[in-house]
């Protein structure tokens, strides 16, 4: 009897602490510092390619903090949230960091970004979406606190189609499209078939469910079919399953071009040398291990062992960089936001002027320690990505090496598609647009 | 619905199958090749899956209880294994995991089985489900959430056979060969085991009847731990299987769900109908997402093995080859 | 000494059997249902709306809804997320294509049609139990994964298929801040809370617990086996999907189809499991456990002072959550509620032995 009741006591007293534990506030952030969380994610199908990512965004703000003192002084809080790629477990994590007073948010995931797109501008958060999230975000008219730096994935879709045109016209060509039936993999869909329309080839979509490690149907489809081209628009596991059925199906890798989020080290080296020929877009940058800010990164962080990734190696990987730029760019527009407003914590909004206003010419690029790794970015209010550019590099079963000159999207092609997709965005959430002023020039992109 | 009305839907049901499966040929000649490579491909998957079906069956038929974890148990074993590799030849590494699994087999007993004894079948496939989230969450705490290639040695490249015959040849993934040929010896050594060992005779005698196997003297806790050490061998070898295919990584543990409606169409007591089951989805779904996917706009594989079974439980509640349940009132 | 029922003599038949007969019972329940409405939204601070009440009321009548049909009825499902699904995606049809229409109708209609869809697919239930019963019910989970990311129609042609509610208001009252969401889904689980367990009080629960107990008896006493297990569906199916629409339009916001997938559906059956089956006041305990417990695990590194990665919390999580279930299934199998009424019946006796 004793033991039923001290058995029951045990539960209930777990319960009753467990409450009151999750009950209690997160503690507030000290008032001195900037506040920058990253949704990452560590584990499940998407986790290969988010450790690095993660690793490179952390790295660079511990590296402003220890190598500069922070920015203008100000010392950068940040704080991981495990989202599993999960678009409710990203909402979750938003919500309860929401009180610590961010001024910035990497959500990582397309999907996610959507969910958050309606909370931001009422919390006064920016989202800093590098090389994801809307396409349509560019527009900053009506998305005001979306930033997709570097590039979305129409520019994307839009350059692949322009790389494989120099090939030879492509009237009469078919194009595979294998995608993740996720936003994110949706996203190029209405460009490609824009495209498809006007180049004169034939748009073959093959969908592939989460998490994508059944996919020996879809090739066999693509074997059947024999397109001249397939494009990988996968994340997490999807990608190097992909490579593998398609070296199991026997298509030429060259043939094949995958996302700049499809063409990193975790989704060719499973496959290591048969992968050997697969392309992919390289948004401005690839996998530089030797540049300055590689170097300081060893310094200041590796040799004194407060580095974030497992490997020393893994700093310069493609996806290392890619998180690491995207934290540099967060960093930019909070320092653009100090000189405008007060080298002191800045709030949400003024860093979402910092955001709107960045100008990163060659001069700056190079002073942070990433020169050839990223063109020079002018965001504006019409313009929020400020880059539409990129390149292939390709897989040569050790190493990425570029593999063609830089291309930029088609404005002409891409802003009608992007006003217009803002607008339904706008009327169905009843917003009316900031006045950003005349509508962008061919030059202004 | 009595036997014989039961009997003629089942063989209906099966006409339909086959119709449907060989339609596409209606296409033509020329696409014999792909439809050839379809229906391989298809059955090669089926094998697969009846891989890690044949463990779920075992542990059903001795001990009655579902073992959702079977899912989980795959991707241990292979991530021990793979990791193991890293640090020992391939034997070596192969035996401590084999020694992991049966300790596996021994803790999930003691801890959970024994507990649980005359529960509800509910609560008893819920606590396996307790136990498949506890082996995701330990497995990836201790051997890492990376994604690890096994290399066992199975040839890669695919080879084309009949290029004179057909045009572009008849792709045979040799792959998939060798595991559809390391599994049939996998189901021989098991029906050896069942049939012709004093363990096996025993295992059987539980499977029938608990208490009379008790009252000629079988340690029904001892029979448990076997029956749970001989699943987790068969999903070391689906781990070794499948992780060579897909590298080893956590969405492993997913095929397993792809592994249910293999049991449901073979019935859950059966090894047989574990093997023909997943040869009938394997090839369901691979015609369906080549032939029929493109007009439904792709994707269905996910959700047509669950409706083909699904389909097939209506007249057949028990599956292929399951047991008629018996409801005494 | 507390909780005992001396003095409290009832003299007529509908005082007998009122929903709670002993004056204890029925005031704590007021008390507690007054406190929710009048108190918290004062009290309670945006974190606590946002992270804990919002999640914790929503997923508690869905587990209702679950509880239904898994513990009433016995007929396991492991499709819940789908119902879901049809939910949360009719009531977004019906709000951009009928603006017009109240919230709360928006909200009643999408049940009436997550009914349909339950009743649709239950109706295997009359031939197959048991276990193939749970994975046939993961063939309408599969089915409407696929549905609601393929169709383009039911996402208003999203290109992306990520689809976002439009802002609420229900009677000129907006439904923005997360006080005003909580005093919302406040209103509408206790509305629902109260009819299932008066259904299940009368005439249908009955039915319902007798096709769980033993149906072939049921059947030869005279319930009739299609009209108790095709009700438990379309009851059951009604509340998860007014369940699944308030958790998209409120806690959610904008969503996309994987927001409901399987996971989701093991969520609520552990919540069911864990509360209790077959009890009402189990469904609100699991969900309460559920919600709570990733928090206090992600809370628990600082707590201890440990510093762990987000990966290693994110294992562990899962892990503890893994070996709390089998915990609570070998120490309770009938669950917190078996718990809470174990308590209650100390209470009558305390301080006495006996």
């Amino acid at each position: 009897m004793k033991r039923i009741l001290s058995k029951h006591a045990t539960a209930l007293a777990l319960a009753v602490a467990g409450a009151f534990g999750a009950a209690q506030d997160v503690r507030a952030q000290s008032s001195n510092e900037i506040f920058i969380p990253a949704l990452v994610y560590r584990t499940g199908a998407y986790a290969p390619n988010g450790v690095p990512w993660a690793d490179g965004f952390v790295d660079y703000i511990k590296l402003v903090n220890e190598r500069d003192g922070g920015v203008n002084g100000i010392k950068l809080a940040y704080e991981e949230c495990e989202t599993g790629y999960a678009t409710d477990r990203g909402v979750e994590c938003y919500e309860r960091l929401k009180s610590k007073k961010p001024v910035a948010f990497s959500p990582l995931s397309t999907g996610i970004t959507y969910a958050l797109t309606d909370k931001a501008p009422g919390d006064k958060i920016v989202l800093i979406t590098g090389g994801y999230g809307r396409a349509d975000s560019v527009d900053g008219a009506v998305f005001q606190w979306n930033f997709p730096i570097f590039g979305t994935y129409w520019d994307g879709a839009d350059i692949l189609v322009q790389h494989v045109k120099k090939k030879g016209p492509l009237k009469g060509k078919k194009i595979a499209l294998v995608y993740h039936d996720s936003p994110y993999g949706k996203e190029p869909i209405p460009v490609l078939e824009a495209l498809a329309k006007r180049e004169g080839f034939e748009l073959i979509k093959l969908p592939v469910t989460h998490p994508g490690v059944e996919q020996k149907a879809t090739w066999l489809q693509v074997r059947q079919q024999r397109p001249d081209y397939v494009f990988l628009w996968g994340w997490g596991v999807m990608n190097s399953t992909s490579i593998k059925e398609a070296i199991a199906v026997s298509y030429p890798r060259l043939q094949m071009y995958g996302v700049w989020w499809a063409a990193a080290e975790p989704d060719v080296e499973p496959a290591e040398q048969a992968a050997k020929g697969y392309n992919g877009l390289a948004m401005g940058h690839s996998a530089e291990h030797d540049r300055p800010i590689h170097k300081d990164m060893i310094k200041y962080l590796y040799d004194k062992g407060k580095g974030t990734a497992a490997k020393k190696e893994e700093v310069g990987e493609v996806l290392y960089n890619r998180g690491m730029l995207s934290a540099m760019m967060t960093v930019e527009a909070i320092r653009k936001a100090q000189e405008k407003f007060g080298k002191r914590v800045v709030t949400g909004e003024e860093v979402r002027w910092g955001a709107e206003n960045l100008n990163i010419d060659a001069a700056r690029i190079k002073a942070l320690g990433v020169d050839g790794m990223m063109v020079p970015l002018k965001t504006s209010c019409n313009d929020h990505g400020g880059a539409h550019s990129a390149r292939i590099h390709t897989w040569d079963g050790k190493q990425w090496s570029y593999t063609s000159d830089m291309y930029t999207s088609d404005p002409k092609l891409l802003r009608p598609m992007i006003e217009a997709s803002a607008k339904k965005y706008a009327d169905e959430k009843k917003i009316t647009p900031a006045p950003c002023g005349k509508a962008m020039t061919a030059s202004a992109q | 619905m009595n036997a014989a009305t039961s009997r003629n839907l089942t063989i209906a049901f099966f006409v339909l199958l086959a119709g449907a499966a060989i339609s596409p040929m209606v296409a033509g000649p020329a696409k014999f090749p792909q439809w050839l490579e379809v229906v391989l491909g298809g059955l090669m998957s089926g094998v697969l899956y009846s891989l890690v079906a044949i463990g779920l069956v075992l542990i059903f038929k001795a001990s009655g209880v579902f073992n959702f974890a079977q899912g989980a148990m795959v991707l241990f074993a292979a991530l021990s294994l793979v990791r193991l590799m890293e640090k020992m030849p391939f034997l070596a590494a192969l035996a401590v995991t084999v020694a992991i699994m049966v300790a596996l087999a021994f803790l999930i007993e003691f801890l959970v089985l024994r507990r649980l004894v005359n529960q509800d079948p509910i609560v008893l496939f819920m606590a396996t489900l307790g136990v498949a989230y506890f082996l995701d969450g330990f497995g990836q705490t201790v051997w890492g959430s990376d994604i690890y290639t096994l290399q066992v040695g199975m040839p890669k490249e695919p080879k084309i056979l009949f290029e004179n015959t057909f045009e572009g040849g008849i792709l045979v993934s040799m792959e998939d060969v060798v595991a559809a040929v390391l599994a049939a010896i996998m189901v021989g050594a098991l029906a050896f085991f069942f049939q012709k060992t004093a363990t096996g005779r025993a295992l059987r005698a539980v499977a029938d009847d608990h208490q009379a196997a008790q009252s000629i003297g079988i340690p029904l806790n001892r029979i448990w731990v076997i029956v749970w050490s001989v699943a987790g061998l068969v999903a070391l070898v689906a781990g070794v299987i499948w992780g060579s295919k897909l590298g080893v990584q956590f969405s492993l543990s997913q095929v397993a769900l792809k592994a249910l409606p293999v049991v449901i169409l073979g019935g859950f007591t059966s090894i047989p109908g574990a093997i023909i089951g997943g040869l009938i989805i394997g090839l369901g779904e691979k015609i369906s997402e080549v032939y029929l996917g493109p007009m439904l706009g792709g994707g269905i594989e996910n959700w047509f093995a669950y409706v083909l079974a699904l389909v097939f439980l209506l007249f057949r509640p028990e599956g292929l080859f399951g047991e008629r349940h018996i409801d005494r009132v | 000494m507390i909780y005992r029922e001396t003095g409290q003599f009832k003299s007529t038949y509908a005082s007998d059997q009122q929903l709670f007969p002993i004056v204890q019972d029925r005031w704590f329940v007021i008390g507690v249902v007054a406190f929710a409405f009048v108190a918290v939204p004062f009290l309670a601070s945006e974190y606590l709306f946002l992270a804990i009440l919002i999640p914790f009321l929503i997923l508690a009548l869905a587990a209702i809804g679950l509880n239904i049909l898994v513990g009433y009825c016995g007929q396991v499902s492991l499709g819940t997320g789908a119902f879901m699904a049809v939910g949360a995606y009719s009531a977004y049809n019906l709000a951009i294509r009928m603006p017009d229409l109240n919230l709360i109708v928006i909200f009643l209609a999408s049940g009436a049609i997550a009914m349909a869809f339950g009743v649709l697919f239950g109706i295997p239930s009359l031939r197959i139990k048991g276990f193939y019963l749970a994975v046939a019910t993961l063939a309408a989970q599969f089915f409407v994964d696929w549905l609601f990311a393929r169709v383009k129609w039911f996402t208003n042609d999203s290109s992306s298929g990520s689809v976002s509610a439009p802002p609420l208001q229900v009677f000129g009252y907006g439904i923005e801040t997360p006080a005003q969401q909580y005093l919302f889904v406040l209103a509408f689980v206790c509305v629902f809370a109260l009819a299932a367990r008066n259904l299940t009080r009368g005439a249908i629960g009955r039915a319902w617990m007798a096709t769980r107990d033993m149906d072939v008896a049921a059947e030869v006493i005279g319930i009739r086996p299609m009209a108790a297990k095709l009700s438990a569906f379309a009851v059951s199916s009604f509340i998860v999907g007014v369940a699944g629409a308030l958790w998209a339009f409120i806690r959610l916001g904008s969503w996309e189809p994987l927001a409901f997938d399987v996971n989701r559906s093991f969520q609520l059956l552990f919540m069911v499991i864990i509360g209790g089956l077959g009890s009402i006041l189990g469904s609100f305990l699991g969900a309460a456990f559920i919600v709570i417990l990733p928090l206090v695990l992600n809370q628990l590194p600082t707590w201890l002072g440990i510093p762990l990665s987000t990966a290693m919390i994110s294992h562990l999580e899962i892990m503890i959550f893994g070996a709390l279930i089998v915990f609570f299934l070998i120490v309770e199998p009938r669950g917190l509620a078996r718990l809470w009424a174990i308590g209650k019946e100390k209470l009558r006796l305390w301080p006495f032995p006996h």
